[in-house]
């Protein structure tokens, strides 16, 4: 079984974001960029498939700029076999990316496609859904356990309530929550033979996929400072407070 | 000329900095506490490493070592040198040295230590006997086909955990022009072997956990099969594969300067005196331009030297160069670090003052500032007959 992992290239999590001084985005010039945290758990994750010779190949596919080939070659130092690149110069909307997928997914046919759960950076939280929809496929999002057994797909959800236990059919779309697994660190023999692996551009218009941006950026502003705290000295104050100034109860 | 690195260096460093910071900055204040690495936490360092494939990874891929050249290697140990040097011991450098292994050697120095099944250290420094190492008293004599080795190493890094050692000794004297000169070879020695005993050091100011320790030999009997290298041949072994470890300290130097100046950097954002963040008065934020420049400049020292190695050239002096001004350097970047701190910086809540008596012992090992020097002004005089 062959499963394809997205990966994007987003800020690097322990960079402080800066909003650019003309509000309209947050500043990327000279900030660290690295894959998308969540999308490092369903590379693991697929690895962790093939080890257990439950896949065969793992394709992982990066839409972006050029540089997103690194992201594409880091995947592979981990252990990913092939890559492919699709060229794209603006924000990929996420109905776009699922249009894509899908257009990749006819070409390549998965058993699996393992997706983070969502990207770090806009926090959208839909290309794995979207995809589940354009295809027709079952979906198992925010899994936190994944286990394959014959041709079904055993998925533990981390869900508001606790942990639903779900069954389905393949092939599906998975999207990954934190907590299933702790991506492994890139071997050096891997390393050493990203550079070999295939890594191959497809390109938009190829895909038959128009990525044009349907959304418009307003403004993009800091989150306002959070406030300091006070104490209140009873009950029937703090009561009071959240009753008539916090207006929450 | 071409100041990048490679796709596959930019991953050895994000991928050996990611571990550091994960791995091994937590474990820190425990061991700075211990004043030693418990087995369990070495183990696990270790067998993580070696699963990452990036063990040894000074050493040829012939042999099972990562394959690294001289300038990979050198960004390698920069990013460990964020880190304790207690705990990154045990992501496995076996010494260079042991790729003079011959015959049954390999077998039972050269590839266990690659493979990390067994731990080497290298011995050289006597009481009597820093800068000066003709100057050695650990001698060996011949008795019918084994030698007897008789005296006292100190300061061994590295010794505490280590299966054997690499001891240079004096097997003799000739006489020159300049007086008396004395013949060293080079011995594996078994940690456990009769008449040889690995002791606790003294307590240094610098890198808590890294013990240094004192190896004796009594009367310690050895066959001839434990000559590394030839009879007399110690400074030819020394030469060949010693020559490029200065590297590493100028690299480790260059790695934890950086982690020092990211402290303060925030720190000047973070702190706010007189109404304003520090960073604002100039007497602050020049500190900062200072510091920033001569990590520069001693990175690319660092990165050149190595370079050199690579390409087959000369690189005695400028190593010397790399080493020499990287651990000066990091003196100076620590004790700034701490100024930019104020009182706190002092203060063992905070890792600075860790980082300035770390810093100290830079200066000394691996051939002092001033031994730097004299190698430095030797080859520029030399050249014009001095």
């Amino acid at each position: 079984m062959k499963i394809l992992v997205p990966v994007k290239r987003v800020i690097d999590y322990n960079v402080k974001v800066r909003v650019k001084a003309d509000q309209t985005g947050v500043e990327l010039a000279n900030v660290k960029m690295a894959m998308n945290p969540f999308d490092e758990i369903a590379v693991e994750q697929a690895i962790r498939l093939k080890e257990a010779g439950t896949a065969s190949e793992i394709v992982v596919v990066s839409i972006g700029p050029d540089q997103s080939q690194e992201t594409i070659r880091t995947a592979l130092a981990m252990g990913a076999d092939r890559g492919l690149h699709v060229p794209a110069s603006h924000d990929t909307e996420p109905l776009a990316v699922a249009k894509v997928l899908k257009a990749l997914v006819e070409k390549e046919e998965p058993g699996l496609v393992i997706l983070g759960k969502q990207a770090i950076d806009d926090d959208s939280n839909q290309t794995g859904q979207m995809l589940s929809a354009l295809l027709g496929w079952p979906q198992a999002t925010f899994a936190s356990g994944v286990e394959i057994a014959g041709d079904e797909l055993k998925v533990i959800r981390e869900v508001d309530g606790g942990l639903e236990h779900i069954t389905s059919k393949m092939p599906a779309i998975i999207t990954v929550d934190l907590r299933l697994n702790e991506p492994r660190y890139a071997s050096l023999p891997n390393i050493m033979k990203a550079k070999k692996k295939p890594l191959d551009q497809v390109s938009l218009d190829d895909l038959g996929v128009d990525a044009e941006q349907r959304l418009t950026v307003v403004k993009v502003e800091e989150p306002p400072a959070r406030e300091a705290g006070i104490t209140v000295a009873s009950v029937s104050e703090l009561v009071d407070k959240l009753k008539n100034e916090a207006k929450v109860i | 000329m071409q100041f990048g690195l490679t796709e596959e260096q930019e991953m050895i460093v994000d991928t050996v900095r990611s571990f550091v910071e994960n791995e091994i900055y937590p474990l820190e204040d425990q061991i700075e506490r211990l004043g030693e690495v418990p087995k369990e936490i070495a183990d696990e360092i270790k067998s993580k490493v070696l699963g990452m494939g990036f063990y040894a990874p000074n050493f040829p891929e012939e042999v099972g070592g990562g394959g690294l050249n001289h300038l990979e290697f050198a960004l390698l140990e920069r990013e460990l040198g964020r880190g304790s040097m207690a705990l990154t011991h045990f992501w496995g450098r076996p010494q260079n040295i042991l790729m003079a292994c011959e015959g049954e050697q390999r077998e039972k120095y050269l590839l266990p230590a690659v493979r990390g099944e067994r731990m080497d250290a290298l011995a050289m420094t006597e009481p009597d006997a820093g800068s000066d190492v003709r100057g050695m008293k650990t001698t060996a004599r011949r008795d019918g086909d084994d030698w007897i080795l008789n005296g006292t190493k100190h300061f061994i890094s590295g010794a505490a955990h280590a299966d054997f050692v690499i001891v240079f000794v004096a097997t003799g004297e000739d006489m020159t022009d300049k007086g008396p000169k004395k013949r060293i070879t080079c011995f594996l020695v078994d940690r456990g072997h009769p008449g040889f005993e690995i002791s606790h050091g003294y307590h240094s100011v610098s890198h808590r956990g890294y013990d240094n320790m004192v190896l004796s030999f009594d009367d310690c009997r050895l066959p001839n099969s434990q000559v590394l290298g030839e009879v007399d041949g110690g400074f030819d072994v020394m030469n060949t594969w010693l020559y490029a470890t200065r590297i590493t300290v100028a690299a480790m130097c260059v790695g934890r300067a950086r982690r020092v100046l990211d402290i303060a950097t925030q720190y000047c954002v973070d702190r706010k005196q007189f109404g304003q963040q520090i960073g604002k008065f100039q007497g602050v934020s020049f500190k900062l331009a200072d510091m920033v420049t001569e990590i520069d400049a001693a990175d690319w020292l660092t990165l050149a030297s190595a370079w050199r190695l690579d390409e087959g050239l000369e690189a005695n002096r400028e190593i010397a160069s790399a080493k020499l001004y990287a651990s000066e350097m990091l003196a100076r970047v620590t004790d700034e670090a701490i100024q930019i701190h104020g009182g706190m910086g002092l203060m063992a809540d905070l890792p600075l003052e860790r980082f300035w008596r770390d810093a100290r012992v830079e200066r000394i090992w691996d051939g002092t500032s001033e031994i730097q020097r004299h190698i430095i002004s030797r080859d520029m005089l030399r050249r014009l007959g001095g």
